[in-house]
Formats: structure tokens, C-alpha cells, sequence
């Protein structure tokens, strides 16, 4: 069973799924990073391919994007850095990329490699969903791959009903009309739009994004969902530290509890 | 037949690979912005502003001298003419109006050498809109007076600060704060280029250049189609206006000048056909510079307004089709050319202009050939490149 239906099949609440960039803030740091966030606690993990010009993110990824890249960073690397890491990392694996590079590596070989590596899902944020249909479903699901979507307080409902249609493993609800990082805290027009969201009874299980870090927004977004992303202030977090495993698990920690 | 199907594809490119979050904004305009382009309010509008506002019709200026030196009957479309200076306005106002119809309030843009966003911000000074243009760090520096003139005019100018800072990463911001704010903002891009329907709507708008083209050749030469159109491309919307109506005309050569920059192996090149490969790049699937790992390549040329690292789809499939003929003109000898038509005809162009008279130098023609250069710009932008260059 792929591991993002095991992770929700045994657990609805309070799913914490934490976002880095591949290659940040040092290109070998991959691994140990992942390994700290499932010693933290959190649920899932989702790994960013650094692109130069993400367009749906904010100024704390891109600029994560820029060094990752000057690093050194790319896909043929990342797939390197992952090879063996089921061994020591048994949490759902999710990559986030833009479409460029994937297409640039070739569709069917990236699916290929996630599958050979253990990856469990992806994040293509600028391929539509009518585009994934024609074109690229029957290959994800080939190699076992669950797609992710994106919906924003903008979506229709009836748009959102067919996203939900389309995917089986979790929608990612963008909590602002917003890149990522742009706003913190959780305001009441949020809150509507996660009510009406969860008043829809959609058939996938929702995880909140953009905007949250710590455990009070943490604690809000998990409970008119189930569960919330962090990706900038993680991104921050790491940035600054010295003591990558030590400061990534005490700051799992403090979200948590 | 060279025209955009229902997916907003021509060919293998164009669709619309875009974030979740800007599916609403582009798809209200899918949607839209056809009704309103045809409908007799939206064209009374339009075609009063071109004329009383824009300066429209440009002429067709057949010129001698240069007609002499190259051994061909060589006219410019006088798209210099036009108010504020280039070609850009036809775009923005048919934008602008489109805008108010859809009820927004507030206006972004993206520019690189800076016309585009003086365009924006003279529309949104006559329609008493708020506009805010995003501009590359670098090119703010590098266009000084295009930046004061966009202020004098009562628009916010930003500075892009990632990546190169020039128009790539302009357009990546303004595509950034069109997910922030999605309700009440149009987002004008200046280019055929982004997510559908983008291309095609920027191209009919810009298409008012060979519709004029081919009834003024009628009255002149006593025939609509020239025998060649040349036009320079950088994303390509003068390109895509002065060949429009000839996309499928086939005894209607399309000579598309793109910028070489210090030559197309030096490293330092725009020159997009020669050096790109397909892939995905501002919502639209076309030819572009990149590395074999799929990041984008930052572009050179000595002329900001073809210093991009794409070209609008429709340029991509006029290219893989072999519809247009392409050429990759080096800084070096766009700016001769621009100096040569000062001095034969009195009138100093626009560079990226410039890249399109010297493909003169680069094609075969007959002696007796009807020429139409697209003059998209005039070089009053320009004169500090000029002087600095000073070859002449």
C-alpha cells in the first residue's frame, strides 16, 4: 500500500507535513534532513526540486531555490541523494517540483526513479489538472505516484468536487490566495473558507498550507482540517541553524505540542 | 493553418501550465475575453482610442534611401509613431478597456526595457486606474528615464529582486502578486507570452499593425501582401502584429530578428532558436534557453527589450513549422543598423528595431521585392546606449 493511504487510513488529525528544498542550506544535507523531521515527529515529508523560476513561491523558497542550485543541486543528484534512503526513513515521501525540470529529466524516467527510490506522491504546482489528465495519470499511477492538488480560497466548489474526483491522496489547501511565506496567522476570512471547505465532506483528506508555523497556527489549521504544511518558516529554521538535527527536531516539538 | 486551437495550443505549444491559484483569474479571462474583444462597444472603444489617442494609423513609409542601398522596394511601419513611442500601446489599451469591463480596479504589469510599463501606466492614468509595474532591479538602473517617466505618470514601480533582476524575474513577480491578489487585479502582460489566452489575445490586439499594413499596400502598391514582412522578436508582439494577418498567406516570407546578443556561441546571447529547446516557461509551453537540468538560462542583449530567454508559443510553432524564417543579428550589427537608418532616412530606431533592419543584411531576396520592416520602436529610450556604443 502506498504509504500516503496507510498514513491517513491510521491517522486523521493533526497530520504535520514539513517542506525543504533539496540541496538547502548545504547540497548533502538531504538525507540527514529528512531523518531529523521523521525523529521530530512530524507525518510526511516533502522535498522541493529547486527550480529558477518558481513562480508560486515566496521570497524564503526562492531564495532556498537560488542556493540550492549554486550548491549544485539537480535532479540526477537528488535521485543519487535518495537512493538507499528507505533504509533509514520509513515516513510518507512527497516531491514537490515544477514542471520544467521534470520534463527536461523526462516524465516517465522521473516517475521511474520516485518509484525505484520510495517515493510515495507528487507536487506539480504549475501542471493542470487537465493536462495531468491527458497527458501524465496513467503514467503516476503506473509507477504507483499519488498526485497532489492544489485548491485556493478562490476554487469553485465545482472545481474543487473534480479535483477531488482526480486525486487519492490528499488535497493541499493554499489558506490565502497567496505565494507561500507571504502572510503568518490565520484570519477569519481563512477560517470561512476552511469551514466551507470541510462542510463539503470531499472524499480525500485535507492538509493546510501556506502560513502556518508554530502550534498555535498549527493547532487552528488542524482543526477544520487534517493537518497543516509548514515550508517557509521551517526553511528559516534551518537557515539559521548549526545544529541541523538538534534545532529541526526541537522545532518539530514546539509545533507539535 | 497557423492559428491557437481551443486549449490555447498552436501546434505542439501554448496551454496554460499555471498554479492552481491563477486558474481562477485565466480562466475568467478564457473565458471572456473574446465576447468582449468582439463586441461593438469594446471595438467603438478601441478603435477611437487607436485613432485619437495612439496616433493610429502609423504610416507606411516607403524608404528611398534605404530601398536604394538594399536593392528592394523596403517600407517601415511607422509603429515608432505611435504615442509613448512603440508598439506596446495598442496592447494596453485593448487591455485596459477589457480591464474595466471585467470590472477590475487595479492594474499589474511586468517590463523589461521599460516600454511596456510606460504603456501600462499612460492607459491607467487615462482610465484612472491604480497600476503597479514590475521591474527587474537591474533594468531600473539600467532605464533610468522609463522609470521616472512611469512615476510622472502615477504608477508604482517595483523592483524585482531574484534571480538575473531583469524581465525574466519581472514577470515571475508580477505573476506572484497575481496570486495575491486575484479578485480585483488584471495582470497586462506585454508579450505574447504566459498561460492562454494570453498569446493569442496580446497578438489580436497588436494585429492592428498588418491589418493597416495590407490596405495601405493596396493603396500604394496596388496589392495587400508584400513579399517579405520583417520584424524583430524578443517575446514578439510586434513580430506577432505585422505578421498576423499574413500567418497564412504562404507567398508571404515572415522574417523573424532575434538578438544574438555578443553571438550565439559567446555565452552572452538571446538568440532563442538557435540556443533553446522546448520546454515550459511563464505558463506556456514553447522554445526556450535552458540547462539540460531544465533551469532557465539568464539571456544577454544590448537591447533590454529582447532580453528574454523564450518566445511567445506562436513564434515557437511559426519556427518548428518552418513558417517564418529566423536570424540571430549580434549587438555589434543592430547597432550599425541603427545608425545607418539615422542616416539615411533620418530616423533613429528603437535597437531592438535595429536587430530587424540588419536581417536585411542576412536573407536572400529578389531585386524587385516588396519589403515591410516593422519599425516597433523609436531610440529616444536608447540614446544613452547609443552614446556609450559611439560608433558613429
Amino acid at each position: 500500500m502506498n504509504r500516503i493511504h496507510y498514513l491517513f487510513n491510521n491517522k486523521q488529525e493533526r497530520v504535520l507535513s514539513i517542506y525543504f528544498t533539496a540541496g538547502f542550506p548545504n547540497l548533502e544535507d538531504t538525507l540527514p534532513i529528512m531523518e531529523a523531521i521523521q525523529a521530530g515527529g512530524a507525518d510526511i515529508i516533502e522535498i522541493g526540486i529547486p527550480y529558477s523560476d518558481p513562480i508560486a513561491d515566496g521570497p524564503t523558497i526562492q531564495d532556498s531555490n537560488k542556493i540550492a542550485l549554486e550548491n549544485g543541486m539537480s535532479m540526477k543528484k537528488l535521485f543519487e541523494q535518495l537512493r538507499g534512503f528507505r533504509a533509514k526513513v520509513n515516513l510518507p515521501v512527497v516531491l514537490m517540483g515544477y514542471l520544467n525540470p521534470i520534463i527536461q529529466f523526462g516524465m516517465e524516467e522521473f516517475c521511474q526513479k520516485c518509484k525505484e527510490v520510495g517515493v510515495d506522491g507528487l507536487i506539480v504546482p504549475d501542471l493542470p489538472m487537465q493536462q495531468y489528465l491527458d497527458d501524465y495519470k496513467s503514467l503516476f499511477e503506473e509507477y504507483g505516484l499519488v498526485n497532489t492538488f492544489l485548491i485556493s480560497p478562490q476554487t469553485s466548489e465545482k472545481r474543487i468536487r473534480e479535483i477531488d474526483e482526480n486525486t487519492d491522496g490528499f488535497i493541499y489547501m493554499v489558506s490565502s490566495h497567496s505565494i507561500t511565506g507571504a502572510k503568518s496567522g490565520i484570519s477569519e476570512e481563512q477560517i470561512a473558507y476552511f469551514e466551507r471547505v470541510k462542510a463539503m465532506n470531499l472524499k480525500n483528506p485535507r492538509l493546510i498550507g501556506f502560513g502556518i508555523s508554530d502550534s498555535e497556527t498549527f493547532t487552528t489549521a488542524s482543526n477544520y482540517s487534517n493537518g497543516a504544511i509548514i515550508g517557509s518558516a521551517f526553511i528559516k529554521k534551518i537557515k539559521e541553524s548549526k545544529k541541523l538535527n538538534q534545532d529541526i527536531q526541537g522545532y518539530l516539538q514546539s509545533v507539535l505540542n | 493553418m497557423i492559428r491557437v486551437d481551443e486549449r490555447g495550443f498552436y501546434g505542439k505549444f501554448g496551454g496554460a501550465y499555471i498554479p492552481e491559484m491563477l486558474h481562477p483569474n485565466v480562466e475568467e479571462l478564457r473565458e471572456n475575453y473574446e465576447a468582449i474583444m468582439e463586441s461593438p462597444e469594446f471595438q467603438k472603444e478601441f478603435r477611437m482610442l487607436l485613432k485619437d489617442y495612439v496616433g493610429r494609423p502609423t504610416p507606411l513609409y516607403l524608404a528611398q534611401r534605404l530601398s536604394e542601398k538594399y536593392g528592394a522596394k523596403i517600407y517601415l511601419k511607422r509603429e515608432d509613431l505611435c504615442h509613448t513611442g512603440a508598439h506596446k500601446v495598442n496592447n494596453t489599451i485593448g487591455q485596459i478597456i477589457l480591464a474595466k469591463k471585467l470590472g477590475k480596479k487595479r492594474i499589474i504589469a511586468e517590463t523589461g526595457a521599460g516600454q511596456h510599463g510606460v504603456a501600462t501606466a499612460t492607459v491607467c492614468a487615462l482610465m484612472g486606474m491604480e497600476c503597479t509595474v514590475y521591474m527587474g532591479e537591474l533594468d531600473i538602473q539600467r532605464q533610468r528615464p522609463n522609470v521616472e517617466r512611469m512615476k510622472i505618470l502615477g504608477a508604482t514601480v517595483v523592483a524585482a529582486t531574484s534571480g538575473s533582476k531583469t524581465l525574466k524575474d519581472a514577470t515571475n513577480e508580477a505573476m506572484r502578486q497575481w496570486i495575491n491578489n486575484p479578485v480585483d487585479t488584471h495582470y497586462i502582460i506585454g508579450s505574447v507570452v504566459g498561460p492562454h489566452p494570453y498569446p493569442e489575445m496580446v497578438a489580436r490586439f497588436q494585429s492592428v499593425i498588418s491589418e493597416e499594413m495590407k490596405w495601405q499596400l493596396q493603396e500604394k502598391e496596388g496589392q495587400e501582401n508584400p513579399d517579405l514582412v520583417i520584424a524583430c522578436v524578443g517575446g514578439g508582439s510586434n513580430a506577432a502584429g505585422a505578421f498576423y494577418h499574413y500567418y497564412n498567406t504562404p507567398e508571404v516570407r515572415l522574417v523573424a530578428a532575434e538578438a544574438a546578443g555578443l553571438g550565439v556561441s559567446s555565452g552572452k546571447s538571446a538568440a532563442t532558436t538557435v540556443l533553446g529547446t522546448p520546454g515550459i516557461l511563464h505558463g506556456s509551453k514553447t522554445i526556450l534557453m535552458q540547462t539540460e537540468d531544465g533551469q532557465v538560462v539568464e539571456p544577454h542583449s544590448i537591447s533590454a527589450g529582447l532580453d528574454y530567454p523564450g518566445i511567445g508559443p506562436v513564434h515557437a510553432h511559426l519556427y518548428d513549422v518552418g513558417r517564418a524564417e529566423f536570424v540571430a543579428v549580434e549587438d555589434e550589427d543592430a547597432m550599425k543598423a541603427g545608425i545607418e537608418l539615422s542616416r539615411l532616412e533620418g530616423i533613429i530606431p528603437a535597437i531592438e528595431s535595429a536587430h530587424a533592419i540588419h536581417a536585411l543584411n542576412m536573407i536572400e531576396y529578389r531585386k524587385d521585392d516588396v519589403i515591410v520592416i516593422n519599425l516597433s520602436g523609436r531610440g529616444d529610450k536608447d540614446l544613452e546606449t547609443y552614446i556609450k556604443w559611439g560608433g558613429y
